[in-house]
Order: C-alpha cells, then structure tokens, then sequence
C-alpha cells in the first residue's frame, strides 16, 4: 500500500527524535489523537515533551529548548494559536541568530484545518509570521516536499515555520506544476487550496481555456524562478492566487512580489474578510473549484469587454 | 569559603559594578551614549553576591537577564572592556555593537541576550535549562514576575523540578509605578503556590548567602530580594534620595580594606573608559 503524507511525517519525526537526540513539544499530545496520527507514540523519555496549557509562555520555552541545540519540533495544533505562540518565536528565536549569534533553530508544526471550526480554529495564520525577519515559511502538501522541508531544517539554523494542513494527511501523490508559453491565466495556489486549483485547472482546460498552475510550498524565502516569470509574462491574464489564509495576508504580499518581477495582473482568492462561525453558512472557507473556475470566467469575460 | 572572606569578595564584585554604571551616567550625561540605558546602580549587590556563591560553587550557569543586564555581566565575569565597546557601539563589542544597553550578550559567560519583551526570559530560561539540563539563572524585575507567561515558567520549573534559580531584583518599581499600585500580592508566596522554595529578603550578602548555599542548582528556588534603585529606570538622573543604599553600608561596614579596593578599582575603571574613548 502506498504510504500517506501521514506516515511520512510520523517516520520522520520518529527519525529526529531516535537518531538526532530532538525534542517534539506541543499541547496534548500524547493520546488526543496523537497530532491526527501524524506522531509516533512516544513520551517524555523519548523527547515527546506535553507543554502546560499556557501558549504564550511556551512558544518562549521552545525557543529556550532550541537556544541549546536541541532543534526542537513545536507542534501547534490549530494555526489560531500561533496569535498567542509566535510573540517569543518571532521576537526572539528568529532574531537571535542576527543580534547575538546565537541560533535557535525549530522547525514549528503548525497545524490549519478547513473552515467550521468557529472563530479561531478556522484555517491558516502564517502571515502573523510571514512580515517579520529571521524565519524560514513552507507549507508542504506532498510526501517529497514535507521531506525536502525536514532536510533543509536539518542543514539549516533558522526557525522554519511549516504551514501543514489537516486535510493533506491522507495525500499519497505529489502534486506538478503544469507551464508552457501563451496561457490564458496561471493559478499559484497555496496549501489546502492547491487540491482545489488543481480541479479547477482540469475543468477549465477540458472547457476551451488554457490554464497553467505552480504549486507554491516554499513562502519565505519567495523565489519566482526565471521560467516562471516569463510564463507569467507571456500569459493573457496574469496569475489568480489561492489561498487558506485571509485574503488580506500573505497572498497580497506575495501577489506584488509576482507583480512588481512580471508587470502582469495577479488576483487573489482567499478567506473573505468576516469573521467566521460554525455552520456551513456561517464559515469562512477557502476558494472552492467552483469559486476558482468562477473568478477565472469573469476575469476572461471583463477582459473582453 | 569563610563568610567574611565571601562578604568581601562580593563587596569586591559590587564595587566594579558600581564603578562601571557611575562611569556610563557621565557618558550619558555627556551625550556620548545616546540610546537608553538602564543603569542598576544600587541593585548591584543581588547578582554580585549570586555570582559569588555560584563562583565558589564552581558552577558556569545559563543566564538570562533582562534589560537591567550591567551588574549581571560584570558580576558574572563578563569583559569589561567588551561591555564599554558595546555601550559605545563598536563592533568589539560583547554583542558586536548590536546589543544597546538593554541586550547585551555573552557566550563566554553563557549570558543570554534580552529582547525587550519583559519577562520573556523566565520562558526562555525555563526552556534552556530543561533541555539542557544545565544550572541556570533567571533575572527579572518585580514588574516583570507580574507577566503571565513568567507564572507559567515558574510552575513548569516547579512541575519538572528543574536546577533554576529565579531571581527578582525588587525595586519597587516599574519604571515610576509602584508595587502597591500594581498588586496585593507577594512574589514569594505566587512562587510556593506553585511548590518552589521560596525566599523574600533584602540584599545583604548574608541573607541571599544563606537561602543559597545549600539547594542552589538542587531544585528550582525562587527568591525575592529587596534593593534599591539609585537611578532613574533609562537615563541617567536620580528621582529620590536613597537612605541604606547597600554598597555604602558594605564598604562602612568592611572598613579600610574595602575603601581601598573601592578607590582601586574606581581608577582602573575610569582608565579603562578612557583608554576606549580615545580609540
Ligand atoms: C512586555 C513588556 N511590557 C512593558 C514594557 C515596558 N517596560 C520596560 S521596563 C518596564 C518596567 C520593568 O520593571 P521591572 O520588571 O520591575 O524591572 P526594573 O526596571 O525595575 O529593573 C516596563 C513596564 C516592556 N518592555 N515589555
Ligand atoms: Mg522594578
């Protein structure tokens, strides 16, 4: 049976804390579920550390665990948390290494789930990390990403903020950037958005338009490699962005980074301005492949205007 | 260590410390420094007697101090000279010009930096010193205990029973606001609810001598130690007349020998400034 994204982060977790001596620190960890399946069993005396209930505290004595060498794992289970975990992770963590020299590198597991879950448990929360300096922002949807982000943890001495998302558990397939010159349009979605995009591009290719895609996963550094800027520049409409945070948060930063490097047009989708609650009609969720599909129709039929 | 051998010995360390900050309020003064400086003139005799017991004890703690750092540099060793460059700004600093007054630096002492967030060492401590297992020293004011996120460390420490000494240099203030504005309550008996040993004493060498020498790095201890700022909170000027200030009651108290080694290390301190000032 092919394994899921799931067994791949428990395998390498397993790895971190039995062959380089890490630590994983988090919230209930040990028996809610176990971090949706994603951490092996283990307990204090194998590194898996239960923090108290006290959120603000612990994001600083995570960056103590890391200030030491012990590139702790910080598991955040839903990423509304981070408003409380981040105020020591990013004023001190990620500036460490610039004004004392002294690195704290952890590799922070934050965990966003999928519109329902009310105000504050609702979705992603990484652009309270994204505008501040000294950290590194992926947010892998494949086995092969979520592998390659752990590498370059293991090579690197920065906080790196990993954006997973609940629904990207049960993955087994890695999901392709599909480019070539003269598109009508070029999704870039990122995190849970990218399985929606990926319908979205199908439908409207198998419908007369000529849709391309670029899976984003790594957020900070951002880097538009060179193909992708003259694909972009050669495209009619320019880039639509997708996404499962606000759409007043990284997607707009992004979206002039993409902007200023092509000159072209980037719309963004992401979670609606409004606060969210719990019913289906009362949730915010992240663009659907109808809303993608619909935001590309009406692009194309105002251009012609 | 004899305690009167010990009591001069801190006395020593205290006057270094008191040298240095009456040399960093003239610079103030003089516009030479000119970013905030937060002088602990006066409180010196907290971390001076720590760092003396911890030197006897042959122990090299971690150490997390907040912005009132001076006295807990020199008191721990940290070079002088590096502390004078890093007031000034130069590169040759302890914290290679970056570290202001406020977050100062050391690797060589095993001090860690402050960012300003007050209070945020206690969470950071708490943390080095649990994965390290290592002895270490948390310095906070008694404004700073009142942060929520430094009652959460102080009950994790308790909970794993960790070797950390937390250390409340109580002056009374948060910069102008005073203790009974701010609380009804006393740190030392917060820090027993959370089942550390707990102490609240006044800075003569022999009280914080006495509620250290035995558990020190043996269980978490938390004390609360009663000083006197003689200067303002940033800056350099003076808000009110001290009365029992405790380096003067030390060195009257020690006699010839002490003013000696006032007079002495004054000298060496003001050559020091000096000679780096002229560089
Ligand atoms: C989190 C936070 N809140 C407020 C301040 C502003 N501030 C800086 S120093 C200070 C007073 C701190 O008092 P205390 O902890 O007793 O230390 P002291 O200055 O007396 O040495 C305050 C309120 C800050 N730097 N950080
Ligand atoms: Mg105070």
């Amino acid at each position: 049976m092919e394994t899921t994204l799931r067994e791949v982060i428990k395998q390498i977790t397993f790895k971190h804390l039995k062959k380089f001596k890490g630590q994983v620190f988090g919230q209930n960890l040990t028996g809610v579920g176990w971090v949706a399946g994603t951490l092996p069993k283990l307990y204090e005396k194998d590194g898996v550390i239960e923090l108290p209930m006290a959120d603000v505290a612990n994001g600083g004595m995570v960056t103590g665990a890391a200030l030491v060498g012990r590139r702790p794992f910080y598991i955040i289970r839903y990423q509304g948390y981070n408003w409380l975990n981040c105020i020591f992770i990013v004023n001190y963590a990620c500036k460490s290494k610039e004004i004392w020299n002294k690195p704290a590198p952890m590799f922070i597991r934050g965990l966003s789930s999928e519109g329902g879950l009310g105000p504050v448990s609702t979705s992603s929360h990484i652009s309270i990390f994204y505008k501040m300096p000294g950290i590194k922002i992926y947010s892998p949807m494949t086995k092969n990403e979520y592998t390659k982000t752990y590498k370059k943890f293991m090579k690197s001495d920065d906080v790196f903020y990993v954006s997973e998302h609940r629904k990207s558990y049960e993955n087994k397939i890695e999901l392709k950037n599909s480019l070539k010159k003269n598109l009508d349009i070029i999704l870039m979605p990122i995190s849970v958005t990218r399985f929606e995009a990926e319908k979205a591009k199908n439908y409207l290719n198998k419908n007369g338009y000529k849709v391309g895609i670029i899976h984003l996963y790594e957020l900070k550094p951002f880097v538009l490699k060179k193909k992708w800027i003259s694909m972009i520049k050669s495209s009619k409409y320019g880039v639509l962005m997708t996404d499962n945070d606000y759409v007043d948060g990284i997607i707009r930063t992004l979206a002039h980074k993409i902007n200023e490097q092509t000159n072209k047009k980037v719309y963004v989708l992401g979670l609606k301005d409004k606060s969210a609650g719990y019913t289906r009609e009362t949730s915010n969720f992240p663009p659907s492949a109808l809303e993608i599909i619909t935001k590309i129709k009406k692009i194309k039929a105002k251009k012609r205007l | 260590m004899s305690y009167k051998n010990y009591r001069l010995k801190t006395f020593e360390k205290a006057s270094l410390c008191r040298n240095f900050e009456n040399e960093v309020f003239k610079r103030v003064n003089e516009k030479i420094i000119n970013f905030p400086v937060y002088l602990s003139a006066g409180q010196e005799y907290v971390p001076s007697s720590i760092a003396q017991i911890v030197k006897d004890k042959k122990q090299k703690p971690l150490i997390f101090g907040q912005h009132r750092g001076h006295s807990i540099y020199l008191s721990f060793g940290g070079n002088i000279i590096e502390l004078i460059d890093e007031l000034l700004g130069k590169k040759t600093g302890c914290t290679r010009g970056m570290g202001g007054s406020l977050s100062i630096n050391s690797n060589k002492i095993n001090m860690f930096g402050h960012e300003g967030l007050m209070g945020s060492n206690a969470c950071m401590g708490v943390g080095a010193c649990f994965s390290s297992a290592k002895p270490t020293i948390v310095f906070l004011g008694d404004a700073s205990v009142e942060e929520d996120y430094v009652l959460a460390s102080l009950s994790w420490a308790a909970k794993k029973e960790l070797p950390i000494l937390f250390v409340v240099e109580d002056n009374n203030y948060a910069v102008l606001t005073k203790k009974k504005d701010r609380r009804d309550w006393k740190a030392k008996d917060v820090a027993k609810a959370f089942k550390l040993e707990s102490y609240d004493i006044d800075d003569q060498p022999k009280n914080i001598f006495s509620v250290l020498k035995k558990n020190l790095f043996k269980k978490p201890i938390f004390i609360n130690v009663n000083t006197k700022r003689l200067f303002w909170h940033s800056g350099a000027g003076v808000d009110e007349e001290v009365k029992g200030d405790r380096l003067t009651v030390e060195k009257k108290f020690l006699g010839k020998k002490a003013e000696k080694i006032h007079r002495n290390i004054k000298k060496k301190i003001e050559n020091l400034w000096k000679q780096r000032l002229e560089k």
